[in-house]
């Protein structure tokens, strides 16, 4: 991006932490949220509580973890606990006001796949799976998604259902209710190039523009007609101090963000 | 006094693991065995059902090394790096041409979700026959894996989904430590070792050192799993290396970085299994080959925790 102060990465982490303001209780997913949430705990959200798949309540994390299992969020923690307690206890019991995922594909109704790209029993490409995401996206208050966008992740039809969005778009708050799911759903979706909220139907719409993105960019990089909301918002620009906080403290190295 | 159960690592799988067991390493990215993974690749152990939630470098070189049939996971990557090649080619269909000879043999899966995979074990500890979870409504799971199925509660009319305990003929864990009997103590992250060491048929433990016993009886609650369970104790320092051991050394993850590359090319990681595996006798030969300067650049800084007095009761 000539000119820029900031590379389309940075925007999209920025944009994702600021999304934490007012949340309590964070389940935190591998890679980019990762990086989103450790800098919402710097600076919007600073009594966020992190919760860490591995086993970790309240991470206090020193450095930014190399993984989901960094050994960096256990010392300084609340708690460590089994993951046994963790996903039944804090997740299934109710405690978990946001869960943030990744994705390789998101459908408009923010369905998530992480499984295979093509079929199942021989897949073009083999994507690592759940994890914890099934039941993040089925248990925890809210979702939010996090992913860089493409004609190729966002597409018409996922290849694999992992993690349940909006399901087939409006009911899905009754099949959630009905089948006593204490999540409501992805919320929030937030991409390198605009951020996107869900309409009563389910269905994503793009709210904010990064600077520096087009809504040609957006438009080419969905494989579905997107709704844009009307008088679609600028993302304001990361802060000085946002980027600092990204460069020298969370990713000095570059691995994630430039 | 109880009988030592302390075993070279050679002798505990030699007498432990048998063709087409069924493997647990467990540990999630804290305290997984390489050190052991490494030993059944030695001894050429066939046909193994690995189970593990993240199959991790340690299963990705297992099954490079041909000693597995299939695979019971819950997330297939190199965590914090990408994915893990060598279980990628004996699974996509790029390299899974029908009628070509030079294929590698397609790997059996069975797949869950991290919560899946620990309910399962905490069955198979607990004697029961399933266990009911909120997890897998409305996704493609059930329908990957037939196992998970769903069950309508005997109190009401709500259905849950249910997945089939876990019984792992052998579990091996890493730990910090442990007394010569098997009474074993960890901190950090705990995963599911606990559940998965009693869902387990034989237990072996792989410590970082072995203390006396009243150094485990002077905190019990620290004990993870007890002697009772385990069959043998194998003293293997940096056994975990490349991954971590809380308060003893860092996660290499120059190593997890490197074997990206590594995995990549199956002529490559071949060679690599040749180099630090097949041509090794042991963890003492891999440590020294890897090198002191290495090693300590994982030494982690001291964070002690406070202790707690027990008290006396006479």
């Amino acid at each position: 991006m000539t000119g820029a102060a900031f590379t389309p990465n940075e925007m999209m982490v920025v944009a994702a932490a600021r999304e934490l303001a007012g949340r309590r209780v964070c389940f935190v997913g591998v890679g980019l949220p990762n990086i989103a949430v450790n800098l919402a705990k710097r600076t919007v959200a600073p009594d966020l509580e992190l919760v860490y798949e591995a086993g970790v309540f309240g991470a206090r994390p020193a450095r930014l973890p190399l993984s989901i299992g960094d050994p960096t969020i256990v010392t300084g923690a609340t708690a460590a606990v089994s993951m046994f307690e963790l996903f039944a206890f804090y997740l299934q019991g109710g405690l978990i006001d946001v869960g943030f995922l990744g994705a390789a594909q998101i459908d408009r109704f923010g369905n998530i796949n992480t499984t295979v790209i093509g079929p199942y029993d021989n897949p073009t490409v083999r994507l690592p799976g759940s994890g914890g995401a099934c039941e993040i996206a089925i248990n925890a208050r809210e979702v939010f998604v996090i992913m860089r966008q493409s004609a190729r992740s966002f597409v018409e039809e996922i290849d694999f259902r992992t993690s349940p969005g909006n399901l087939g778009g409006a009911g899905a708050a009754a099949t959630r209710r009905r089948q006593g799911w204490l999540g409501r759903g992805p919320t929030v979706v937030i991409t390198d190039l605009g951020v996107y909220r869900f309409d009563t139907d389910g269905e994503m719409r793009l709210e904010l523009l990064h600077p520096g993105a087009t809504l040609e960019q957006v438009r080419a990089s969905i494989g579905w007609e997107v709704r844009v909301a009307d008088g679609v918002m600028a993302t304001p620009a990361p802060t000085p101090e946002e980027l600092r906080l990204l460069r020298e403290e969370l990713d000095p190295g570059g691995v994630y963000l430039r | 006094m109880t009988t030592s159960k302390v075993a070279s690592m050679h002798d505990a799988i030699a007498e432990l693991v048998r063709d087409g067991d069924t493997v647990a390493i467990e540990g999630f990215t804290h305290l997984i065995s390489f050190a052991a993974g490494h030993e059944i690749i030695r001894q050429g152990r066939r046909d193994l059902t690995l189970a593990r939630l993240t199959p991790d470098l340690v299963y990705d070189q297992m099954v490079a090394a041909g000693v597995a049939r299939k695979l019971v996971f819950s997330w297939l990557g190199n965590p914090g790096v990408g994915g893990l090649h060598a279980i990628r080619r004996r699974i996509e269909a790029a390299d899974q041409t029908d009628g070509d000879s030079a294929a590698l043999d397609r790997l059996e899966l069975e797949e869950y979700s991290h919560f899946g995979m620990v309910a399962r074990y905490t069955a198979g500890a607990a004697n029961l026959p399933f266990f009911p979870l909120r997890s897998y409504f409305e996704t493609d799971l059930p329908v990957a894996n037939p196992l998970i199925r769903p069950i309508s509660s005997p109190y009401g009319d709500e259905v849950v989904y249910a997945v089939p305990p876990l019984k792992p003929d052998v579990t091996i864990v890493h730990a910090q430590r442990a007394s010569a009997g098997g009474d074993t103590q960890v901190w950090g992250l705990l995963g599911c070792q606990k559940e998965a060491a009693f869902a387990a048929d034989r237990v072996i433990v792989v410590v970082e050192e072995v203390v006396d016993e009243r150094v485990v009886r002077a905190d019990p609650n620290r004990t993870l799993i007890p002697g009772l369970v385990v069959d043998a104790v194998v003293i293997e320092p940096w056994g975990a290396h490349p991954s971590y051991v809380q308060g003893s050394y860092d996660r290499d993850n120059a190593f997890y970085l490197d074997w990206d590359a590594i995995s990549r090319d199956e002529e490559r990681l071949q060679g690599w299994l040749r180099e630090w595996v097949h041509d090794l006798d042991g963890r003492a030969a891999y440590l020294e080959k890897l090198g002191v300067e290495r090693l300590a650049t994982l030494r982690p800084g001291s964070a002690p925790s406070g202790s707690v007095d027990y008290g006396e009761y006479r």
